[in-house]
């Protein structure tokens, strides 16, 4: 199955690469890995998906505490999250095909970012499947090129996720925080 | 007090413990060798940087502190590649120190550049790749603190040659490990023992398993408090040798591929496994499918990447072993299991007496007799570093090791080539040990180099050459698998003698079974490093064997023809 991790790494030159190293050398399919910064300075934080059994995820965990960077690993597969995927699209659209892609950003909530009298860029962020449906129906237009970011994701809630794995930054409190409840 | 980066590097070595460093130079670690002169230090210079990673890991695991080699820039470092990965397969804690060119020609492709951070990466536990000497007092401590701490394992310090000669501020107590908690650390549940308590007092049929952990956790004495206690026998892993002493009633002997007969019948028989230190290498598991069907599964690895990783276990606990047993101890209950011990012993017949040792004397010289004979002529005392191939399998069996950390060998990477150089690094770490190299033809002239690092360093090792004119294990699989078609395994050698002569090193040749004991015992008492090439059966095979793959108790045995002239 697909399982989700958010990671937390120290944001120090070659760590991405220790991380991606590990996914290879113990023959883990990465189906999608992000990385940036987190509200913690010198703190990043990578969401990797990846699909493989549970047996698999408990010991991609494992593996990932065995890499000195890395400070702390949510498998947040079965918790309540927000997975967001951010696309950018450039359609062939003039005279009339021009009409109908805008109104097609209207109806999927995405937002037009660049005209040129041959092209559009389209802006979308969502889920993966919503990303996936608006290009479905975009083809037919022509897309001349696409970039996408590959899945973020957040648990719901005020605390951090508490699985098996998941722990606290070093002389961070974590209390019995309920979750506010999702928006 | 500002010093510069190659002094600040030998003063943290130094506070770090290390004595005994194994390395060669060159260029880009110039500046370190320079000021290395200025500390106690024994620099031992190796012939090849894999000897000299082979010998920091020797070290290691004869004396239990942490290995350091040295090497330069380029081709010093990459030719320690396989000493790392020796020493990460087998969990030995070892620090490479390598020089690097200057910082600013990084990624210029510069003289004897190398990338050894990247290269090393999948085979270190971590690594460090330090371009200021502010940073070289951290890096270096940090290094020592991951390469032991844990699942031991190499790390490695590529430091560049500006770093080295710059000059910096020198402050070990603000260069101590900032490693976050995480790391490494146990995670909720990893340490539960009760359920596991509850199956090994219920067991009827209990069978440990010993691996290598035992030594590296010092939990020698708890497995054996374990196993007195609830009379539950042991089998061990080739580097569990040694952890549990050999002549032990309940120690059955090896398991695996070449192990004995009864101790993988007996796992095949068990209805509990309790594995501890040891990872479930597929050499000791053969087709997982079949693998101890009817036994439950209790798995103590201080690991947690282990737990769960090739065979799936009813309790799976993430715990440095020492700690596990001594809260085990008191809630285990004594128990008679001597109708299972009874049944193992049935099970166990004449073979274990019957086998190739107890030949008659024909003439041929045979490797099971030299290795029986090298164990009964030394006690059981010595320290055996044994090379990869069948030479190994006959040590593992009839080397009779009563003490922990007495046999040293290269088992997860099988890396031929590693005997020598570990045994130098061995007897450097343990001077009054009485150190035996066992090696084949084949892995022998892959580093027999060091033999000049030998005689610079006026060690006392003794050299076994099991020679046989074959790549043996490779031949043995080419005899049973491949229908004898020998392809490249027939192996020819120089006069083993003359060369050691060559070198200085008393140097004898054996070719019959009346004078093992005579060269053997002129190597034990001549206080100067001896060569002996046993010059044995050329065909032979390791038996029992249990085919790659194959299920554990569908065992290879020896052809009967030669068991029936043994039971004469």
């Amino acid at each position: 199955m697909i399982h989700t991790f958010t990671v937390y790494v120290d944001d120090k030159p070659g760590v991405l690469n220790r991380v991606a190293s590990l996914f290879r050398r113990r023959a883990f399919n990465i189906e999608s890995l992000t990385v940036g910064h987190t509200e913690t300075p010198g703190l990043s934080r990578m969401t990797v998906v990846v699909d493989t059994d549970e047996y698999g995820a408990r010991r991609l965990e494992a593996h990932l505490y065995k890499l000195v960077p890395v400070r702390r690993v949510d498998d947040i597969t079965t918790a309540a999250y927000i997975s967001r995927d951010l696309a950018l699209v450039k359609v062939a659209a003039t005279g009339e095909a021009r009409t109908h892609v805008m109104q097609l950003v209207d109806v999927y909530r995405a937002r037009i970012v660049d005209v040129s009298p041959e092209s559009l860029v389209i802006e979308t962020t969502g889920t993966e499947d919503k990303i996936d449906s608006l290009l479905e129906v975009l083809r037919p237009y022509g897309v001349i090129e696409m970039a996408r970011t590959g899945r973020v994701a957040m648990a719901r809630g005020s605390a951090p996720v508490r699985r098996n794995g998941g722990r606290s930054f070093p002389g961070e409190e974590i209390g019995g925080d309920v979750s506010s409840g999702s928006v | 007090m500002k010093l510069s980066g190659a002094q600040i590097l030998w003063e943290s070595l130094v506070r770090e413990g290390v004595t005994d460093v194994f390395g060669y130079p060159g260029g880009a670690i110039l500046p370190a060798y320079d000021a290395m002169l200025a500390y106690p230090i024994r620099h031992v210079l190796v012939r090849h940087e894999q000897g000299a990673t082979h010998m920091a890991d020797g070290y290691a695991r004869a004396t239990g502190r942490v290995g350091v080699a040295v090497a330069t820039s380029g081709p010093g470092a990459t030719n320690m590649v396989t000493g790392i990965a020796t020493a990460m397969m087998d969990s030995s804690p070892i620090v490479c120190i390598t020089g690097q060119v200057g910082s600013k020609l990084i990624g210029s492709d510069a003289f004897q550049e190398c990338d050894i951070t990247g290269i090393t990466l999948p085979i270190t536990k971590h690594n460090y790749l330090v371009t200021t000497p502010n940073e070289v007092a951290a890096a270096v401590r940090e290094a020592f603190a991951v390469a032991r701490g844990g699942r031991p394992g190499p790390v490695l310090v590529d430091i560049t040659k500006d770093a080295q000669q710059e000059r910096a501020e020198f402050d070990w107590e603000a260069a101590r490990p900032r490693l976050s908690e995480a790391y490494d650390a146990a995670l909720p549940g990893d340490g539960d023992c009760l359920e596991a308590i509850e199956l090994l007092n219920a067991a009827e049929r209990p069978l440990i398993l010993a691996g290598h952990g035992i030594a590296l956790s010092g939990a020698e004495r708890q497995v054996l408090a374990l196993a007195e206690r609830a009379q539950i026998p042991i089998a061990m892993t080739l580097l569990g040798i040694g952890s549990v002493p050999a002549s032990h009633p309940l120690n059955l002997g090896m398991m695996g591929m070449h192990g004995e007969a009864w101790v993988n019948e007996a796992i095949q028989g068990a209805d509990l496994l309790i594995a501890l230190g040891m990872r479930f290498d597929d050499r000791v598991t053969g087709n997982l499918k079949t693998y101890a069907r009817s036994a439950r599964k209790i798995h103590i690895d201080i690991d947690r990447a282990e737990l769960n990783k090739n065979v799936r276990v009813d309790v799976a606990i993430a715990k440095d072993l020492k700690a596990a047993l001594d809260e085990w101890l008191p809630l285990v209950v004594p128990r008679d299991r001597s109708p299972w011990l009874a049944r193992i012993t049935a099970s166990k017949g004449d073979s274990a007496v019957r086998d190739i040792q107890n030949l008659p004397d024909d003439g041929h010289l045979y490797a099971a007799h030299v290795l029986n004979d090298l164990w009964r002529l030394t006690g059981g005392d010595a320290l055996i570093v044994s090379d990869v191939g069948q030479h190994q399998m006959w040590e593992a069996q009839y080397y009779k090791h009563e003490r922990s950390r007495t046999l040293i060998t290269s088992g997860g990477l099988g890396t031929m080539g590693f005997a020598l150089p570990a045994a130098i690094g061995a007897k450097i770490g343990r001077p009054d040990a009485e150190v035996w190299v066992v090696v084949g033809d084949g892995g022998f002239q892959m580093t027999m180099a060091e033999l000049a690092t030998m005689t610079q360093e006026q060690l006392d090792i003794n050299v076994a050459i099991i020679n046989n004119g074959y790549l043996g294990m490779v031949r043995q699989w080419q005899e049973f698998f491949y229908d004898k078609r020998y392809a490249a395994t027939p192996i020819t050698a120089p006069d083993f003698a003359k060369l050691a002569a060559a070198y200085g090193i008393d140097a004898t040749t054996v070719k019959t079974r009346k004078d093992v004991d005579r060269a053997v015992n002129a190597a034990r008492t001549s206080n100067r490093a001896a060569v002996i090439d046993f010059q044995v059966e050329q065909e032979d095979s390791v038996y029992p064997m249990v085919p790659a793959g194959a299920d554990l108790h569908k065992m290879i045995r020896r052809p009967s023809a030669i068991v029936e002239t043994a039971t004469d």
